[in-house]
């Protein structure tokens, strides 16, 4: 089955589901609603004619200052067919989604994952704690407004005998260049610009 | 009158040899044998995703490097498949030949690690001892021609930073004819073994469909005997003009699991053997000088090469709005990037799809019921390295 084919086939079956597909470096991506995922989901793995059984990524996007503020984005592939398709939506940062864990056990720690990074929270998940970050941290790293310092650095003290935990202190402040061509206009002269209009 | 059950919490690891670096595993016994297991990850979390969006498409290479450290080169590929698919860029015939070498390479450090390291957990030290004089070989040509033994940062989206330096492909043809004694040597060592396979036949069962559901892929699906290799069913470099075999387990244990990777490095050395025979002169990397550094030589006399050189080393290439995810047959499994553009010289977003967080997530069903002298047999066959699982 060919990737038109399979596009036809999902806008045809799911097509109150569906609210826009494209195809796109050989991969397959269909927009949905966040309400519909679990249906979807599970039409994709036990449709004889998609039978994308496998689970490949959950990962989320922090589109910080639009009005949904994050995109989820899951990857699947199907062994049969050689086929991957791509199924996302958008949420705005209260909205609670579907685990997928029912369905596909390796969801479990992808969903963890996501819940750790990005702070999004998942329905019915069965073991929703950090993963990745250390014991008591406090906020979600990849989301945009977190600073890529962190909040807390670690040392040993001597007079404590362990590891405690301080504010960080930077000798420097944290250098971000900004590399954009002079001949394009860099955002500071845009801005200047903008002024002087 | 009912029984009263009592469990043991065993705290196994962060610091324990047959962890394979820092995992803390809480299993719970019922004597000896283990009712749960509950992995703790993420002590060697550095935030790779989040410093790779804080550099820009070049500085960001070297960290792909120091996620699976035993095969660094085969996850640069990914990152650097990613831009080129967005950027539309062709790699000359030859760059993508050394691709393959050293990929192939990078699969036979992984590999010899992996199977040395599961025999010296189960009690076996001299396959350990015999593997890394070859690895040490092996880590030379990486040595040679990138200049450095593990972080590379050589292949570059659209070729690879240097051509081979002259006599490397002679000594490389010379291992590939001397490194399939070792292997048989090694194989003499453990196929056999009466303890090797008391301790891995039957041990971490994995059926078909619980493979699938686990999100195994690379050794971990092959060994329960699904026919899944990327190179083959979604070739990308020149995977597609070389002949070679996938080799397929029957009963999905971890001795399965354990040929399979011999298997495997059979196969690479005869893959590295038909790209060196085969391997086509002309450039090595992409002549389009926005993407790709000019020539030193270049530098000193023309004013578009220095302007080039200038602007890829400050400001960086651009990468054109997009969202792509490539998936490379890394060591152990799929590895993928799943990299969002956003126009400007710094990725959006680049999630890393690490094969071994699956695979250790795994870890409960497959060692439920087992001794607890199967878990470092298990985890061992499981090959998984914190770097990546971490990132």
């Amino acid at each position: 089955m060919s990737l038109t084919n399979l596009e036809k086939k999902i806008n045809s079956e799911l097509n109150t589901k569906i609210n826009s597909s494209r195809i796109n470096h050989e991969q397959l991506e269909i927009q949905i609603d966040k309400d519909s995922l679990l249906d979807v989901v599970i039409f994709l793995k036990k449709n004889n004619s998609t039978k994308f059984r496998q689970l490949i990524d959950i990962t989320a996007v922090d589109y910080i200052g639009s009005e949904n503020r994050f995109k989820m984005i899951y990857l699947f592939l199907s062994h049969e067919y050689n086929l991957r398709i791509n199924l996302t939506f958008n949420i705005n940062e209260n909205e609670i989604v579907n685990s997928l864990t029912k369905i596909f056990p390796s969801a479990n720690w992808m969903e963890r994952e996501v819940f750790d990074m990005y702070g999004i929270k998942f329905n019915d998940h069965p073991d929703l704690r950090r993963i990745l970050t250390d014991y008591g941290f406090s906020g979600h790293p990849l989301r945009k407004d977190f600073p890529i310092t962190g909040h807390t650095e670690v040392r040993y003290s001597e007079e404590k005998k362990k590891v405690v935990y301080e504010p960080v202190k930077l000798e420097q402040n944290y250098r971000n260049f900004d590399y954009s061509s002079p001949w394009e206009g860099t955002e500071y002269i845009k801005e200047v610009q903008k002024k002087n209009d | 009158m009912t029984k009263e059950k009592k469990t043991l919490n065993l705290n196994f690891g962060p610091q324990h040899p047959a962890a394979h670096g820092v995992l803390r595993l809480i299993l719970e016994l019922d004597g000896e044998i283990v009712e749960k297991a509950d992995p703790h990850i993420g002590l060697l979390h550095r935030g790779t995703e989040k410093l790779i969006e804080n550099k820009t498409y070049s500085q960001a290479i070297p960290y792909f490097d120091r996620l699976d450290y035993v095969a660094p080169m085969n996850q640069e590929h990914a990152f650097a498949l990613a831009i080129e698919k967005i950027m539309d860029v062709e790699v000359p015939i030859r760059g993508q030949y050394i691709r393959v070498i050293f990929c192939e390479i990078g699969r036979i450090l992984s590999h010899i690690l992996n199977i040395t390291t599961q025999a010296l957990d189960v009690g076996a030290l001299t396959p350990s001892l015999w593997g890394f004089e070859e690895r040490e070989k092996l880590m030379g040509f990486y040595e040679r021609v990138s200049g450095s033994r593990l972080h590379a940062n050589y292949f570059r989206p659209g070729g690879v930073h240097k051509d081979l330096p002259r006599g490397l492909e002679n000594d490389m043809l010379d291992f590939c004819k001397t490194f399939p004694k070792i292997i048989d040597d090694l194989e003499t060592l453990l196929t056999d073994n009466r303890i090797f396979k008391q301790r891995n036949v039957d041990i971490g069962i994995v059926t078909k469909e619980d493979a699938l559901n686990y999100s195994f892929s690379g050794v971990m699906l092959r060994g329960s005997g699904i026919h899944w290799d990327l190179r083959k069913s979604q070739p990308y470099d020149c995977y597609e003009q070389i002949d070679f075999k996938i080799p397929i387990g029957k009963n999905g244990d971890c001795y399965d699991r354990y040929l399979c990777r011999i298997e495997e490095m059979r196969e690479s050395v005869k893959i590295i053997e038909q790209c060196l025979k085969n391997l086509p002169k002309g450039p090595v990397k992409s002549m389009d000088n926005k993407l790709t550094p000019p020539p030193k030589k270049e530098i000193k006399q023309s004013m578009e090469a220095l302007i080039h050189h200038f602007k890829l080393f400050t400001e960086g290439y651009r990468v054109k709005k997009d969202e792509i995810y490539t998936a490379v047959e890394a060591p152990k499994g799929e590895f993928g990037v799943y990299l969002i553009s956003d126009g400007t010289n710094r990725p959006y977003k680049c999630k890393i799809r690490a094969p071994g967080f699956s695979h250790l997530q795994a870890m409960d069903y497959l060692i439920k019921g087992h001794m607890l002298a199967d878990v470092p047999a298990v985890l061992g066959s499981l090959d998984i390295v914190f770097g990546e699982i971490d990132r």
